[in-house]
């Protein structure tokens, strides 16, 4: 179709648009393309003089920093062991079993997640985990995340599951499997897209955390990324800009690789759902 | 013996599950244990505490004692309501904060880019989507260092850039805080309504833009009787949602501190400082009973909308 010139005009102008406000978006960001790489950073914007990777080499020589990643790579993994686990069966307990009162869970599940927010929660969920004596520990961050990202994992795998036809674990139980061997031998398989989903959402909220661990745990030992960035901040409170720059791009770091994995394998739209 | 699994075939059928109740209850024992202790009993639990005088040090922290509204006559109480750190000026800056970063901000912003990015060229499309993606999916913590530069006020991107425009230059963190958070927040968000209207957008006949365009329509005549119409489910979805996370963020906290002098203090840093900061357990429950009843009222509305649509 031949374009008039006014629709030529007006589409030079939306690209223009879309692409100021993509400039706009990056703005506050180009900071971390070259701080990292700045041997004298600053908060200004500035092109690395000298260039080095200087400021990479301090990151990994400071232990706490390195127990910092070390302590999210934990609380992630361990989270969304438990969550992917646990929403997996449960998910498919409410695809494909009848028991009573399925629809109701649902629904009070959907309510309670979202009126339980973490920062309406966080005094009850501070008492829980103290009364349980878990205080300080990985563990009481792993629970906490656990219990909190169930429901939603739970929903996106329930609708996932709906949409694989029965028939395939039917078939395996008329060749005379129990229901168990059907579901992790036939329906696992199959399920496995979208567990991968559920996980790789699970670990880029607990990664990025940090109300839950910064109210749970109190020693340096356990402190996840999140906390600990807030380690590199000389005595008089000015913050070590070399290092913090640095830190921050080996922190993001994860959560750009499973992005660009996510949209890779599933394309863009999927992540839709990835975050929040 | 042969005709009964015959005769019992159809009922079989009829109440086939692939799992049985036992197995089924034993699937969601797990999922159904965490959600319980971690989700159900501190909705409870909060509530019980918002009536006690409980402390995190201190006697009380061990014998809490019952003062019945006591917690919610000091939050509500007229004559320190609307101070400045008082819950009432915290209560209304965060509606100011919902209202002007995500009904405003997120929303409308995120409808014109999925507007835009529907007719631009691909590669202005994907640049643009992997900033304002980025913006949304990088952590929190690293943003806020992020915004903490960009505003300084000697060296940061922000104000060289002002400079350079011939604009003065300004300390924004100090002069205009509820500004930038409100700017910061429409920042970090916006992805999440682009992205749910580029795929609402993309979801229409594409037969029913073409009608339009060999009726000769502009683009914004397209949008307002033909996308905007057929994506209103969508944008109610939306607005529930950022509303929703826009009153529950804490993120605004890695940014300002809730400062200077809490003209900042969302609801949700409110909550922190009571508990947390002043030690006061009771007072910090009953603030977040209140924000989980207000957070009640949308999931509601949301749920109800969401069941009339299945219908």
């Amino acid at each position: 179709m031949k374009l008039t010139i006014p629709a030529f005009v007006g589409r030079i102008a939306f690209s223009a648009l879309a692409a100021l406000i993509g400039a706009i978006f990056a703005l506050p960001l180009l900071w971390f393309l070259f701080a990292p790489f700045n041997a004298r950073a600053e908060l200004g914007l500035a092109l690395p003089d000298p260039w080095t990777l200087n400021n990479f080499v301090t990151v990994f020589g400071n232990s706490y920093a390195v127990q910092a990643l070390w302590n999210s790579f934990i609380q992630a993994v361990g989270g969304v062991i438990l969550v992917g686990a646990a929403a997996t069966l449960a998910a498919y307990a409410l695809s494909r079993s009848s028991i009573p009162g399925k629809g109701a869970v649902t629904y009070i599940l959907l309510l309670f997640s979202s009126v339980v927010s973490g920062s309406a929660a966080m005094v009850p969920i501070f008492l829980i985990v103290s009364a349980a004596g878990l205080m300080d520990t990985h563990l009481a961050v792993i629970l906490t995340f656990a219990g909190g990202l169930l429901p939603t994992a739970m929903f996106i795998l329930r609708d996932f599951i709906d949409s694989i036809p029965k028939s395939y674990e039917e078939s395996a139980m008329v060749a005379g499997a129990s229901p168990v061997q059907a579901f992790f031998d036939v329906a696992l398989p199959v399920i496995r897209p979208g567990i991968v989903v559920v996980v790789v959402w699970g670990f880029v909220n607990i990664w990025g955390s940090f109300l839950i661990p910064f109210i749970l745990l109190r020693s340096d030992s356990n402190m996840p990324a999140s906390v600990a960035i807030y380690s590199f901040y000389s005595e008089a409170g000015t913050p070590i800009v070399t290092l913090l720059a640095a830190y921050s791009l080996i922190y993001s770091l994860p959560v750009i690789v499973l992005y660009l994995f996510v949209s890779w394998k599933f394309g863009f739209r999927f992540f839709g759902g990835i975050k929040a | 013996m042969t005709t009964e699994p015959i005769e019992a075939k159809p009922k079989k059928v009829r109440n086939f599950a692939l799992l049985s109740n036992r197995a089924g209850a034993a699937f969601l024992t797990p999922a159904g244990l965490l959600v319980s202790v971690f989700v159900i009993v501190p909705f409870f639990w909060v509530i019980f505490v918002s009536f006690t005088n409980r402390t995190l040090l201190g006697r009380t922290a061990l014998n809490p004692e019952f003062v019945g509204l006591a917690n919610y006559l000091s939050l509500f109480d007229p004559a320190t309501f609307f101070q400045r750190g008082q819950f009432g000026f915290s209560l209304i800056l965060t509606t100011q904060f919902v209202l002007a970063s995500a009904l405003l901000g997120q929303a409308l912003l995120g409808l014109l880019l999925a507007w835009l990015i529907q007719t631009v060229p691909p590669w202005v499309k994907r640049i643009t989507e992997t900033f304002v993606i980025a913006a949304w999916i990088l952590p929190e913590v690293v943003i806020g260092f992020a915004w903490f530069a960009f505003l300084d006020r000697d060296q940061g991107t922000l104000n060289m850039l002002l400079e350079g425009l011939g604009l003065p230059p300004g300390d924004f963190l100090l002069q205009q805080p509820f500004w930038v958070i409100v700017v910061f927040n429409t920042w970090r968000g916006a992805a999440f309504s682009m992205m749910l209207f580029n795929s609402a957008f993309s979801s229409i006949p594409p037969s029913y833009f073409q009608a339009a365009d060999v009726a000769g329509a502009s683009s914004w005549q397209k949008f307002r009787d033909i996308g905007l119409p057929l994506i209103r489910g969508h944008i109610v979805t939306d607005l529930i949602l950022i509303t929703m996370w826009t009153f529950n963020t804490f993120t605004p906290f890695l940014l300002t501190n809730g400062g200077p002098s809490y003209r900042t203090e969302l609801v949700s840093i409110y909550n922190y400082r009571v508990a947390f900061q002043d030690f006061q357990f009771g007072k910090g429950a009953a603030v977040g009973v209140i924000m989980m009843l207000i957070n009640l009222a949308f999931a509601l509305i949301y749920l109800s909308i969401g069941r009339k649509k299945r219908r």
